[in-house]
């Protein structure tokens, strides 16, 4: 794609167009003062014109200062679009485009910058979280990349994960954070979990028998029934043992931690119509330097898990 | 001559009337989300959350207050400068009671989410279809008192008053155009960028006609009057007026400086935003210096102080726009609260204190009395939008140029300084500042309604002012 031709026209006509009536219009406005200040004034004496008994007008010219400000501004309006793109696709002496002063301001912040972020690269990622320069860089990049959604102390908020208490929905090693951060995440419960043909009070059998198993309110005959059509609904994604898997980001459901809550009209609802959750993917975004940053960062929260060679 | 003919004053009466109501609405409403910024426990439902109300507010003082003052003044001056007595009486009285069924629509809709996403055109489609009827009856009556106007020569105000019908109307269809799904949804006849610059063309314009080629119109009638001194110049208002009107309409691109807009669209928005200065400070200069040499008029006629700061409130946001659609300005002013102070300054000192003064020289006149019930009050009113217009825009001011600098900043790593929530947070004080401000501000407006109350309790409906003839011309 030719990013220095973004005008937009869809026929070659509409350049000339706007040329034409882009510089008749700027000219047209000094033409027209130059007139109307050429025109006869008596100051001091009235027009003649009276309308509603007394409301007149003065002769008076127009002030000159006022006048030559105008034409200043029309001179400034005229030397501006030959510098700068305005006239078509005329680009304009200086050769500016929006997007070039975004490239060449970004490509001079990766030569400034790029150097402090990049000599923590080559180091893993459990040393990187040991080093204080590196911590408070990461502490930074999350409060502009991470905070809106995960909070300011990564203390999470209903639907966005609590990044330092050690619990995992994609795992919470080096590996599997960087990951999560470069491609992002995608976490998806079908309605109705694996057995689409439950009624209502099914599905509130089975809630029942979920909040069971991390010692939430429920209702022992629920329990019972629930726990029948667990290994048909459920199963299949969240474990026999109901403790989920890592691999695929499907939670575990009997650690009293509940993301979106463990409300039962809630839990009900989700059970009911399914859930997608979204972790959108900062590679591309930010660059691998940053990403390791932020996997430190969030790795030396507090919950991060070691990796198993270190283990 | 027809010496018995009288003015219509009873849809003007209406009008006036409905202002100062709709006024306190409407601010009273902008009061309520200024609030709901700094104490956001006040958003205690969807139809009353700040989404919901912000919109509701902006329409309410815009088109209800803003709209009934346009509406009532256009139709005194147009008569009275005419010298004839309103043209098709029957559709006067159908503006008005359509334009008061759109405001209630628009109370009702707004809150309840009803909403086509444009801003300034929030209002669904058939509401729309409501309001291009209603101004086609507007351009009717006007236009054709013009028409059966008994001077020669039509008066400054009536061009400022038909350019803004003309413009008004364009603007409402184009924008407005959408296609329908249901009664209340519709979809944008625009997409992607075009319709994001049909948006800010309808929105600057909005502006430009609505809120400052109009209101020039209520000037060029009511500080000659209220000054009872002649329009300063009558060269520079011809120059200015066409100047303005048709340089208006290029600067909206300016709203959307470092978009996906191709950059030749947002030079020019720019650089007809600059050439837009001169011709706006040419209602300025006419303004102000049609009280020359009638000065000391100031000390003692609240009325003219009121018009007289509405000026310079005027002269002072019109030399802010172009600056702020300097691109390099812009990039630090957009989206900050800056805008939001600028616009104020613009409503409340130029539009709100000029519509006060003239609402003010309106109702003796139209009820029968030499002034209002209480001049005194009418000086109190004065101090309290005046010193909450400062408040509310100084705040704002920096409060805005500080959130610009917060967004900015960077750290020796190229990291943001501040994230997001810290600039929020340091704004509280000034958001405080700015409900203080709007509190004074709607405080005067309520003396006005009481004040208003009182003179047309102990006044009468004139419905019976002889139209004038008009004045033999005196050429010197």
């Amino acid at each position: 794609m030719d990013f220095k031709n973004t005008s937009d026209f869809v026929h070659g006509f509409w350049n000339y167009y706007v040329i034409v009536i882009v510089i008749v219009s700027i000219i047209g406005c000094a033409v027209f003062l130059w007139v109307q200040g050429s025109a006869k004034h008596k100051p001091g004496e009235v027009t003649g014109h009276v309308w509603d008994e007394n409301l007149e007008e003065y002769s008076n010219p127009m002030p000159n200062w006022w006048r030559w400000m105008f034409y200043i501004t029309v001179v400034f309006a005229l030397v501006y679009l030959a510098l700068y793109p305005g006239l078509g696709n005329m680009a304009g002496s200086f050769g500016w485009t929006a997007r070039g002063q975004y490239e060449a301001e970004m490509q001079a912040a990766e030569v400034q910058y790029g150097p402090k972020f990049n000599q923590f690269l080559e180091q893993d990622i459990m040393s990187v979280a040991a080093n204080p320069e590196a911590r408070e860089m990461g502490a930074r990049l999350f409060q502009t990349y991470c905070a809106q959604c995960h909070g300011g102390d990564a203390g999470g908020s209903p639907g966005f994960p609590n990044l330092k208490d050690g619990d995992w929905l994609w795992g919470g090693t080096p590996e599997r954070i960087k990951e999560s951060i470069t491609l992002g995440r995608m976490g998806v419960m079908p309605p109705m979990g694996t057995k689409p043909d439950m009624d209502a009070e099914q599905v509130k059998d089975v809630v029942h028998y979920v909040r069971s198993l991390s010692g939430l309110t429920a209702d022992s005959v629920r329990i019972q029934r629930g726990q029948e059509l667990y290994p048909q609904a459920c199963a299949a994604c969240h474990g026999v043992d109901a403790k989920g898997m890592e691999a695929a980001g499907y939670p575990n459901l009997t650690d009293k931690i509940w993301l979106h809550g463990s409300r039962e009209d809630k839990m009900i609802e989700i059970v009911t119509k399914g859930i997608t959750n979204q972790m959108p993917p900062y590679g591309e975004f930010i660059g691998e330097a940053r990403v390791h940053l932020l996997t430190a960062y969030v790795w030396g929260l507090g919950g991060g898990v070691k990796p198993v060679a270190a283990q | 001559m027809q010496s018995q003919a009288t003015y219509n004053y009873k849809v003007v009466r209406q009008f006036a009337v409905m202002t100062v109501i709709w006024g306190i609405v409407g601010m009273l409403v902008g009061v309520i989300i200024a609030a709901q910024l700094v104490w956001p426990e006040l958003n205690a439902a969807e139809w009353l959350s700040y989404g919901r109300l912000r919109p509701l507010h902006t329409n309410a003082v815009i088109f209800a207050f803003g709209g009934c003052a346009l509406f009532a003044t256009s139709f005194y001056v147009v008569q009275r400068t005419c010298h004839t007595t309103l043209f098709a009486p029957g559709l006067a009285t159908f503006i008005f009671w359509g334009w008061q069924i759109v405001i209630v629509l628009a109370a009702i809709t707004l809150p309840l989410g009803i909403t086509s996403g444009k801003e300034y055109a929030e209002l669904e489609w058939p509401i729309d279809i409501l309001i291009t009827v209603i101004w086609v009856a507007y351009a009717v009556v006007f236009f054709g008192t013009i028409g059966t106007r008994k001077t020669p020569h039509i008066y400054v105000a009536n061009w400022f008053y038909g350019a803004f019908i003309i413009a008004v109307a364009l603007l409402h269809i184009f924008n407005s155009a959408a296609i329908p799904v249901t009664l209340t949804k519709s979809y944008s006849a625009y997409a992607g960028v075009q319709d994001a610059m049909i948006q800010w063309w309808y929105g600057h314009n909005a502006v430009g006609f609505f809120l400052t080629a109009a209101f020039l119109g209520m000037m060029y009638y009511f500080v000659p009057k209220q000054a009872q001194r002649p329009i300063y110049s009558y060269r520079l208002s011809v120059v200015h007026f066409w100047a303005l009107i048709f340089t208006y309409m290029w600067a909206g691109p300016h709203h959307l400086h470092y978009t996906a807009l191709p950059d030749w669209t947002q030079s020019i928005g720019m650089v007809f935003s600059l050439i837009l200065l001169a011709p706006s400070w040419g209602g300025m200069i006419n303004g102000i210096m049609t009280l020359s040499g009638a000065w000391h008029k100031l000390r003692d006629d609240p009325i003219l102080k009121f018009l007289i700061t509405s000026l310079s409130f005027y002269g002072m946001s019109t030399f802010e726009g172009p600056m702020m659609s300097i691109k390099t300005v812009n990039a630090l002013s957009h989206y900050t609260d800056w805008t939001v102070g600028h616009v104020h300054s613009g409503a409340l000192g130029w539009v709100a204190m000029i519509t006060i003064g003239s609402i003010y020289y309106l109702i003796p006149r139209l009820f029968g009395k030499a002034e209002m019930y209480s001049v005194k009050l009418i000086n109190v009113h004065f101090w309290l939008a005046t010193l909450g217009t400062v408040l509310y825009i100084a705040a704002l001011w920096i409060s805005g140029v500080m959130q610009g600098l917060m967004w900015r900043a960077t750290n020796a790593d190229g990291t943001l300084t501040y994230s997001f929530v810290e600039s929020v947070k340091a704004s509280y004080p000034f958001w405080t500042i700015r409900v203080v401000g709007g509190v004074l501000f709607l405080t005067g407006m309520c003396l006005m309604a009481y004040n208003m109350y009182k003179t047309i309790a102990s006044g009468r409906a004139v419905d019976d002012a002889p139209v004038i003839a008009p004045a033999h011309a005196h050429a010197h």
